[in-house]
Formats: C-alpha cells, structure tokens, sequence
C-alpha cells in the first residue's frame, strides 16, 4: 500500500520561471527559495517515507506579504501547501512538485499578552514552547502541550488542532485558541473571532481549526493562556502487563477523576526512553503509568492516595512519586522524547487511533497480536486517559517489504480501532497518511459533506490538495 | 401553522425531502422554549424533533452520553445525576427570560452552543460536544465527530453545527462529553464594589492558580441593595474552603469578602445562568454581549451616557446581559458603535438580540453583522448543506 500523489500538472511546471519570478517580485530574496538542494529541505515533513520537491518555497515576513503571495498564486491557478515546522506525522505538509509551499517559519513574533484578560495574541510561526516561555515569568501557560513542542508551530497546531500530554484536563488546540486571522485562497485576509470567548456567526473558527491547510493559511491567532497551577506532581505507576495498566486507567476515568495527564508506556518504550533519558523508569515492569495530578499539596494528595488505591486493585507493583521538580523535568523529558528516542533504535510509522477508554485492554491486546502477526515490533506509548493510542509500528524504511508490513498493520490498528466506537485520528491528523482510509470513518455522504463545506473556502482545491480526502470521488460545492 | 413530528430519523428524512421538493421551507424546534432565539424564521411549516427521544448511549465509565435530539434535558440531567455526573457548560435555560413553556431538548443545546457561567472554567457546549447525527436541507443523514474524547478526523463539522441555529442541518442525535459533579460548592462575595474595581476584581481572581469556576458582577439594586461580586469555586469541600479563604486574602485590597450559604449561592448562580435579573419588565429588549473582559465597563459607560440600560456582568466581565427599551433599534446602534469604540480600532467583542417582538428582530441584526467575505463564506456553506435554503431560512441573517 503505497500512498500516491495527484500527477503533477505539466502546465504549471512548465511556467515554473514565471511563476517564481513572480514570487520575487512580492518577497526579499532571503523569503523565497528556488534552488533545489534548498528546496529539498522542504521535501517532507516526520512521515518521512514520502518525499516530493516543491516548485519553490516562500517564507513571508507578514501578513500582507502573505496576503500578496497568495493572490498572486491564486491568478496564476498555482497549489498552495501551508507549512508551519513541518512536524506532522501524518505527511500533512509534504508538498508536491506542481505546488509551492508557503511557510510561516519568518513571522514568529509574539504581539500582544494580556494578563488581565488572560490572552496572547500572535503571528501563526511562533513554536508552541514559545508561547509558554513568553508568559512564564508571570506564572501563566499555554495548555496544548505537543510532544514536539519545542519545534512545532502555532499555524501546524491548528492545522491538526494538535493535543499533548496535558490536555486530558485542559483540551487540544481548539479548545484553547480564541480567534485568528486567516487569509483565504485568494489573498483575502479575514478575521474570526477575537480576544472575546464564541465568534459571532457560524463556528468557522471550529472549523479552520484542525482543517489542514484546506480552508486557508492562518497569519495570528489569540490564544488563551492560563495561571500555572500551584503545584504538580506526577508519579509513576509499574504494572505487570499492559493490559493490567489499560485496565487500570479505564477504572480512574470510571471513578470520575480527572487527573491532568495519564500517560501510558509499554515495556519496549520504557526501555527505549529510560535509554535516551534517564529518567528514572522501573525496567522491571511490563506497563508504565505516568499520571499528573496538580493543585495545592494538600489536593494533589488526596487525588494521588484514590489513585494508589485503585492502582492496588490492577496490581501495581512499583509506584514512584516525583520528589523534586528536576525528577519531575526528568519524567516528562522521557516521555516528551519517546518518538524521537525511538528513531534512534528503528525508523517507525506512527499510529493515532482513539478508542473508548473501557475497549483499552482488548484492544491492546489485539493489537500486539496484529503487529506480531507481521513479524514487526511496536512501542506503545500514548496518552491513555482520553484513549488516544500512539503504537510506534518499527521497520526498516530501505526495506519495501517491511514498510509495506508496518502500513499494513498501522492500516489494521485504525480499523480496529473505528470498530470498537473510535476514530482514526485523535491529534496527529488525516495528511496522506491516513486520507485513503477515510471511508473505513466516514460514509460517502459524511464525506461529501465535508468536502462541500471545504469547497466553500477553495473552489478549484488549490489549498493542500493530495491530503485529507481520498483522490476518487472529490466533490466541489 | 402546519407541522410534522417525525419519530425516526427515516421519517426526518422523509420530512425534509418532501419539504424540498415543494420547496416550503422548515421552522426546526425541540420544546420550543427558544423558539424567539435568532430572527423570525420565514416558514410556514414546523418540523419538531419532540418524536426523537431517548438516551441511545451512556457510558458512564467512559464520561460519554448520546440521545437523540428531541430527548428533554431534564431526562438527560437525572440520568447523569444517577451517576453523579452533569454537563459541564450547566446551560442555560431561556423560559424565564422568554416566559415559555416548553422542556428544553438536547438538539436545541446542541444547535444553539447554549452554556451558562462555567463556560470559562469548563468550557462552552461547543467544547463538550464531541458527535452529531443530522438530516441535511438535502435529505441525507449525515455523521461527524463519535463518542471518543479526542477526534481530528476530517473536518470538525460538530463545531460547524453547534450555534448554527438550525440553518444547516435538522440534529437528530448528539453527544456530549460528561464530568463527575462537583462534589460541592462555594461562592465568595464581595459587596459595594463599582465596575471597573469588581471587573477586576474578577480578572485577578481568574488569573490566579485558584481554579474559580464562575465568576460575575451585578450591579446595586438587582440582587442586592449593593453592587455584588461572585467567585464560585467547586471540588471537595476542603479543596474549596482552603481556595475560597486564599481568594479572600488575595483580594482583600478590594473588600473585604464573606462565603454565601449555598443554598443562597446556588440560587443566585441559576439566577445569573438564566438571566432572571433582567427577566423583568417583559417588554424589555435584552442583548447578550460577548466582550474582552477588561473592556466591559468601558463599554458599559458609554452606553449609559446615550441609553436608559440595566446590565449585569457574567464570565469573569466577558459576557453582559443588557437589557434596554424595545424601541427603535432596541439600542443596537449605540450598542455597537460603543463597542467599537471601547476597543479603540480593534475588535473586542460581539452583541447579539435576544430578547425584542419578532418585527424588531426581523429589522435589526440579532447576531453580529458579518464582513463581507465571511458573509460570502457563511452563505456558500449553508448552500453545501441546505441548497434550497428550507431549514430555518432567515434564523440568523437574512436568507440564511
Ligand atoms: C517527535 C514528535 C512528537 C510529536 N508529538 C505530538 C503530540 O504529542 N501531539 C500532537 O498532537 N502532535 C504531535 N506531533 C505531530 C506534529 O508535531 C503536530 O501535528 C504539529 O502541530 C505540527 O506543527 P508544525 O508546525 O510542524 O506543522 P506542519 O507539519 O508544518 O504542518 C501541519 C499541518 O498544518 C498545516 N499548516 C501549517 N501551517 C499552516 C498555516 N499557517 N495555516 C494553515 N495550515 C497550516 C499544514 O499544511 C499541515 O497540514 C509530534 C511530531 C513529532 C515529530
């Protein structure tokens, strides 16, 4: 199964001197590039096994430069692929020969944080670490914590209304962004919603959040931002089995607590972290927990002495409580690294199905069984308590057939996880990745629905065409 | 008024289809207690989702519940009380203020993204929102989102759909993402303060680690002979005495505070959620205005100076509930040339017409005029749903 591009279309590549002079003509030099060892450094994103050159890459430095490009681009019928860091796992800004990328990477500065009404305002390239880091000193964060947040960018974040580590509590990317400042297809810049909570109108703010860079590319946005909590904790919980650990987390959601973050890592994740990070994992474990629990002392222990509670029940054999803020750094560092530290040991596609959290020790338990099936290895390691599962499916990318094993059992593991009530994507978004699976999800009218409604912003699908919608059976407005 | 009652989503469909061929348009409700949200609708016929009932899905273990759209919200709220869970938004119920009948059903909450004061704290309905079922103008039954907590496949047309009013689609199934109830409750007030000290008074109190979970000014004379200031907090009770005691230090160089009883507490927030405040005289207008909090009192004096207004503030300052004479324009000029001028050039906000006679509502813009390439955009996309335009035409902006 080997994901295919739209061919190219020769009429465009044939303009491609006009076209980037044109380009030049609207950016300063340093904002466009054309040579094609330059241009390779856009050629994919983190799904690494697809590559293509774009016709040229422009980097503008503001929003009207933005608006003039795409106008531009817009008259001359040319593909747009939006980029922020290009980070997405799911090949969401791997471009195409016939299309330029316009990427965000030089408007990263932040405009405006206001404290009082507990909002930042800022252009789409800032990274999401940015942001926390801009407000810290005064105590405050932004919520979405992506595990590739020291790179990633706003713009990708809501391109894939992206989720983290901490959002079991706080939500994803879309629950915490408050307006933006888009500009569409043909260079208009319009804006939705604002430092004020619920946009007037229909929730087009809803929608331009985790649309791909299909409906248009995002210049600001206001975000919300909120006081750090007094204190937080997080603590580690070794079980047996994997199944004993979903079990264990299933019975935390069921008691009705919410702790901030629960974190899952199986045995071959914990060792690849422990590895990379030192952070202090059990090794002699068969499952490992990381829960949060924030509040004052007094509230975190309470929350904590349930927890344990119902961790006995599981069987929990070890449990280990951060004691100081450099264990805590430590922990998160191991789990925050856990993708990057396992592209040390093999080259792994990435999985993001989302299952019920009461379906979680049967479907672990399936889905071991299908990667072994294959004859591959998987890492699991995802963020359990909203059941959103991240199972690192490793191969040897210069191997055809075993990439195209890992596909096949990244392609089981999303069915299984769309029978038992879930979804295909929990955070990482459809890109090519998953575009073709989309009618295990969606019916035909579910997705003509949607294209329609995509079609409303981009007649003609300039806007990241190859991804999201299977290339059969696309429908304009 | 003619109307169809359809029981099934089949017969949904079967409405709506026979509804297009003959091109008569649909007025959509569920009980009807928000029957006088939006602009009059221009239809002669009443489709009603009153004959869809029943939960379809609880989990209580997994914090998800479904029921189709007619189910009342009254239903919903004593099945998740069984269990000790509640909708997190706590939404707003518009029969006071409206002087209606009906039960609210789940569908209009979902249509409508109504959410009442802990929507700064939980978020609103359009956050909880996580699945929809619905019949399109064109007749097809349509899914988006599910019943798990994290979904980005495809477009979010469950954000689409929650707030469009019944302009796009008929719901017939939704759901929500439910918590545990707050095990107990606490509010602090603070007396005699004037506007700009409460409001921020309240920004402070959000800006602090201390988890306030609502948060609202009404000014003397509405509860209280003098100006009130309200901090909610929820959780264990002992989470919430120490977090109550913290604020009221905190805040001390804005007054000194004193804790509600419950009781009395829990009464003025069902108050505040439902805009009882401003309930009478009935032939008020009443505008619900979405604001950057800080700039609320601002907004708030300009007006004064030019119209006779009562108002009252929720969301930490970020929502205020006005009411002022049904004449005219029910203020909706000064309203918002004032809130232009509050944000000094920017945009700090949004005013919408909730309460006036249906030929005011007709007359004036009861939701936020909309620039000219997002009306553009608002237009193309009722048509990707209701190309004949027959499901509430006319709710929200005129033909849409
Ligand atoms: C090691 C690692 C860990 C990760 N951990 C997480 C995690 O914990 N949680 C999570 O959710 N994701 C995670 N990701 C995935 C990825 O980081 C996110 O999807 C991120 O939001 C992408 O941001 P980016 O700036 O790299 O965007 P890109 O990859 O450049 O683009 C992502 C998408 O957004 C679109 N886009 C980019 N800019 C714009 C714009 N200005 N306007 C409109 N659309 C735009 C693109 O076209 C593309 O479809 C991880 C990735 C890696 C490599």
């Amino acid at each position: 199964m080997s994901i295919q591009f739209p061919k190219p279309d020769p009429s465009i590549l044939a303009r491609r001197e006009a076209i980037v002079a044109g380009l030049a003509a609207l950016v300063a030099p340093d904002s466009l590039i054309t040579a094609e060892d330059e241009r390779r450094a856009f050629e994919t994103d983190a799904l690494t096994a697809y590559r293509r050159i774009p016709l040229a890459v422009v980097l503008p430095r503001s929003t009207e430069e933005l608006s003039a490009v795409m106008a531009f681009l817009h008259k001359e019928g040319v593909n747009v692929v939006a980029r922020g860091a290009g980070t997405s796992l799911a090949g969401g800004a791997i471009p195409q020969e016939d299309a330029v990328v316009v990427g965000v990477a030089k408007m990263a500065r932040v405009l405006d944080i206001d404290y009082a009404n507990r909002t930042i305002r800022v252009q789409s390239g800032v990274t999401n670490l940015s942001i926390s880091d801009a407000v810290a000193a005064e105590r405050f964060f932004y919520a979405p914590d992506p595990s590739s947040q020291l790179a990633c960018t706003i713009a990708g974040n809501i391109g894939m209304n992206s989720g983290g580590a901490h959002c079991l509590k706080y939500g994803v990317t879309t629950n915490n962004v408050l307006g933006v400042k888009l500009v569409l297809v043909d260079g208009t810049l319009v804006e939705i919603g604002g430092p004020y909570l619920d946009s007037p109108g229909l929730d087009l703010l809803g929608l331009v959040v985790g649309s791909e860079g299909q409906l248009g590319v995002v210049a600001e946005a206001t975000l919300r931002i909120l006081p750090m909590p007094e204190d937080a904790r997080p603590v580690l919980f070794g079980f047996p089995t994997s199944e004993a650990a979903g079990g264990c987390v299933a019975a935390i959601i069921a008691a009705g607590i919410v702790p901030v973050a629960i974190e899952f890592m199986d045995k071959l994740a914990i060792e690849i972290c422990e590895d990379f990070a030192h952070a202090g994992y059990p090794l002699d474990v068969g499952a490992l927990l990381i829960i949060e629990s924030e509040g004052s002392p007094a509230e975190i222990d309470a929350e904590l002495a349930k927890i344990i509670a119902i961790a006995k029940d599981y069987g929990v054999t070890a449990i280990k409580e951060s004691k100081s803020a450099m264990e805590t750094a430590a922990i998160w560092k191991g789990r925050k690294s856990a993708f990057g530290a396992t592209g040390r040991v093999a080259d792994y596609i990435c999985m993001d199905g989302v299952i019920p959290t009461g379906k979680l020790p049967q479907v672990l338990h399936r889905l071991n069984e299908i990667v072994a099936e294959l004859g591959l290895r998987v890492a699991n390691v995802f963020h359990a308590g909203d059941g959103n599962l991240h199972p690192l499916v490793l191969y040897n990318i210069n191997d055809p057939i075993e990439q195209a094993k890992a596909e096949k059992a990244g392609e089981e593991i999303l069915k299984l996880c769309v029978e038992v009530g879930g979804c295909l994507t929990g955070e990482h978004g459809v890109g090519i990745e998953k575009r073709d699976l989309m009618p295990f999800q969606f019916s035909p009218v579910d997705l003509a629905q949607q294209m329609r409604v995509r079609a409303a912003f981009d007649p003609a699908w300039r806007l990241n065409p190859a991804k999201v919608f299977p290339l059969e059976g696309r429908v304009a407005a | 008024m003619n109307s169809v009652s359809p029981r099934t989503e089949a017969e949904t469909v079967e409405a709506v289809t026979a509804a297009r061929a003959a091109r008569r348009p649909l007025r959509i409700e569920g009980g009807g207690s928000r029957a006088d949200l939006g602009r009059p609708v221009e239809a002669e016929t009443r489709l009603s989702t009153r004959g869809l009932t029943g939960i379809t899905l609880y989990e209580p273990r997994e914090l998800v519940i479904s029921a189709r759209a007619g189910t009342p919200l009254a239903e919903i709220e004593a099945a998740l009380k069984e269990n000790n869970q509640a909708l997190p938004f706590e939404p707003m119920d518009h029969r006071a203020l409206y002087g209606t009948q009906g039960e609210p059903t789940l569908g209009g909450i979902a249509a409508c993204n109504i959410s009442g004061p802990r929507r700064i704290s939980a978020g609103a309905a359009r956050d909880l929102l996580i699945g929809l079922r619905f019949v399109n103008g064109r007749g097809e039954i349509v899914k988006t989102g599910g019943r798990v907590m994290k979904n980005v496949t495809g477009l979010d047309l469950v954000k689409l759909l929650c707030g469009s009013h019944g302009t796009l689609a008929v719901i017939t199934e939704a759901t929500f993402k439910v918590l545990p109830h707050p095990a107990f409750a606490g509010t602090l007030a603070l007396y005699g303060l004037a506007d700009g000290k409460a409001v921020a008074a309240l920004c402070a109190a959000l800006g602090t680690p201390l988890s306030v979970s609502a948060a609202a000014h009404l000014p003397a004379g509405l509860a209280t002979p003098e100006p009130l200031t309200l901090f909610r907090f929820e959780g264990p009770q002992a989470s919430v005495d120490e977090r109550l005691s913290v604020l009221r230090r905190t805040l001390v160089p804005f007054e000194q505070g004193e804790a509600l009883a419950p009781d009395y507490a829990g009464a003025l927030w069902r108050a505040i959620r439902n805009v009882v405040p401003l309930v009478s005289p009935p032939e008020a207008a009443v505008w619900r205005i979405s604001v950057q909090p800080t700039r609320a009192p601002k907004l708030v004096d300009l007006l004064l100076k030019q119209i006779a207004v009562r108002y009252y503030y929720d969301w930490g300052g970020g929502l205020v509930w006005l009411a002022v004479a049904a004449t005219g324009d029910a203020g909706a000029a000064a309203i918002r040339a004032a809130l232009a001028q509050a944000g000094n050039g920017q945009t700090i906000g949004h005013a919408t017409l909730v309460r006036a006679p249906d030929d005011l509502r007709r007359n004036v813009d009861v939701f936020e005029p909309l620039a000219a390439p997002l009306l553009k955009l608002t237009k193309d996309i009722k048509a990707s749903f209701d190309p004949d335009g027959i499901l509430n035409p006319g709710r929200m902006y005129p033909g849409i």
